[in-house]
């Protein structure tokens, strides 16, 4: 453990440390001072930050664009929700099923994918193309409901609640917390291991990590099982928090798209990053949702329009996120 | 100790090697030189596990490692560096250093070769914590060239070292060439250079279309009429 914790420490800057506490211990409370209004919009930033740290593994760490994340969001959510319904197997057994499940589509994407050297463009399409087919799949699969949808009891007696995440929205809250906080600390680890430092070659330039002797199959590969096994979790979140499934939303390319923006607005590559991301994108596009119903105006699409601004402003002035810059201001450069 | 025979390669669809066949000694440098599309990288990463080639085998100290991938072809130590110096631009000079020593044979050994490739590039230690990418163009191939000793090789094999670099640093960096040579590594110099290859080489090979055309000692290369009229334009 103190080895663990030393490795995690490593390097980071001093000031940190006391700052990741801090914030931690802010969100800790946040339950406690807020509405519920407020602690919905922290559970979707939470969940943002989560599967965007996953997602970030493979672009960020990997240099591998997957656009077709939503797969294993999906599958995620469909294989603990169907072992729910129909069996009635806890969430927290069925996670395993949904990483199993998430893994098992990874590992035919990335086989045939990396075997063949399919790449960059190529590599998305394909990731897009497994999401899209699996959903069409589903919304014939009457099963688990079909393009009907399939639905989660909302309460059921004489069982804990917390074994079957049924509960309020605090329960959630500090589920998609303790997931946030997991993932950080899985990716900081992996980041300052051996793994990341072969990502980072491979992302850098691929023919020379090949040349330096680095199995580039192996670490692809590596790349989208960690992330994929990562972002089940979420589906699983998704469906017991919202308790409705439609093949037609949880696969769509748009939520692909959404998971991929907070790491990419908040600094691709950057442990904070996909935090930041999530934060900014979520609470503003709430606030403007907030400032255009206060003047009473109704503009259907304007969330997208926001997050295309955003992108738009991120790609001209900061191409590297808004973390770097910010830690920067902060003076939470690597020490390195 | 490297043996290659009647290597053929094609690329899209076109032969890049035909029939070549080289041999390469312990402690030697060995030079190729050509003209540009005469085939000299598909034979430099043939030899590298970097690409299959369609016939011909190539043997490591009698064993034969045909189509082995360049990690596996790594590990036997033979190294390499690689045309226009593929440096982690992103990354700081150490952290391309220790990306070098990742590889089985060398990763117990990192701290050493690190120490020791400081000590041959001081100018690397001056800017261990520098990006790489904001490094000179002589300092990117020294980085270069660190980066693969610290992978403990046996064999080197230089993909065009001397390429976009300025006279005084080509000069600089044969004399590094030169060093490891003296050091007890082996080196296999793919040159367009002619003339200065062929006066630090021990034994050439001219390769023309795909194929060796002339194979002698660097000094009986450099004299000879045929040489001197088609690269050293004298």
């Amino acid at each position: 453990m103190t080895d663990w914790a030393g490795r995690m420490a490593g390097d980071a800057p001093p000031r940190a440390l006391p700052l990741l506490a801090a914030l931690l211990a802010a969100l800790l409370v946040l339950p406690a001072i807020v509405d519920s209004y407020v602690l919905s919009i922290a559970i979707l930033v939470l969940y943002f930050a989560y599967v965007g740290q996953a997602w970030n593994i493979m672009m960020g760490f990997a240099g591998q664009l997957s656009l077709g994340h939503s797969l294993y969001v999906g599958l995620g959510a469909y294989a603990s929700a169907v072992l729910f319904v129909h069996h009635g197997v806890a969430p927290w057994i069925g996670a395993f099923a949904a990483i199993g499940a998430a893994i098992a589509a990874a590992a035919i994407i990335g086989a045939l994918a990396f075997r063949f050297g399919i790449a960059g463009v190529y590599f998305a399409l394909l990731t897009i193309a497994f999401a899209e087919f699996t959903r069409i799949g589903f919304d014939h699969f009457p099963w688990i409901g079909g393009s009907g949808g399939l639905f989660l009891p909302v309460a059921r007696h004489g069982e804990s609640e917390f074994w079957m995440l049924r509960g309020p929205p605090v329960m959630f809250y500090y589920v998609i917390l303790s997931m946030a906080a997991m993932a950080f600390a899985m990716c900081r680890l992996l980041m300052v291991g051996r793994i990341g430092y072969y990502w980072r070659a491979l992302r850098e330039d691929e023919d020379a990590a090949r040349a330096l002797g680095i199995d580039i199959f192996r670490y692809k590969m590596l790349a989208i099982l960690i992330s994929s096994a990562m972002t089940a979790p979420a589906g699983v979140f998704f469906a017991f928090y919202y308790n409705t499934l439609f093949p037609e939303q949880i696969f769509s390319m748009l939520r692909s798209i959404e998971l991929i923006l907070g790491p990419i607005i908040g600094g691709l590559g950057t442990l904070f990053g996909p935090i930041l991301g999530a934060f900014v994108l979520t609470v503003l596009a709430e606030v403007l949702n907030e400032v255009l119903a206060a003047l009473g105006w109704e503009i259907p699409g304007a969330r997208q329009v926001f997050y295309g601004l955003c992108l738009l402003v991120v790609v001209m002035y900061l191409p590297e996120g808004i973390w770097p810059a910010l830690a920067r201001r902060l003076g939470l450069e690597r020490r390195r | 100790m490297l043996s290659v025979s009647q290597l053929d390669f094609d690329y899209a669809g076109v032969r890049a090697l035909s029939g070549v066949s080289i041999e390469v000694g312990s402690g030697e440098i060995v030079a190729i030189v050509g003209a540009n599309g005469a085939g000299k990288t598909s034979l430099i990463r043939a030899i590298a596990g970097m690409l299959v080639p369609r016939a011909g085998c190539v043997h490591w100290h009698g064993q034969d490692i045909t189509g082995w991938p360049s990690h596996r072809v790594c590990e036997l130590g033979i190294g390499q560096v690689a045309e226009g110096r593929q440096i982690f631009p992103s990354l700081t000079v150490e952290e391309n250093l220790r990306i070098g020593a990742m590889i089985a044979r060398a990763r117990t050994q990192e701290s050493a070769h690190l120490t020791r490739v400081f000590a041959m590039f001081p100018r690397l230690a001056e800017r261990r914590r520098q990006v790489a990418g904001t490094l000179s163009g002589g300092e990117q191939q020294m980085l270069a060239i660190g980066r693969c000793l610290m992978g403990a090789p046996e064999l080197i094999l230089f993909d065009e070292p001397s390429l976009g670099l300025s006279p005084a640093l080509v000069q600089e960096v044969f004399a590094t060439i030169q060093s490891l040579n003296r050091e007890g590594i082996t080196i296999v110099l793919v040159e367009q250079n002619v003339a200065q290859s062929l006066r630090l080489a021990h034994r050439a090979y001219v390769l023309e279309t795909g194929q060796i055309a002339m194979a002698g000692t660097g000094a009986a290369l450099l004299a000879d009429d045929r040489v001197r009229q088609a690269y050293l334009a004298l």
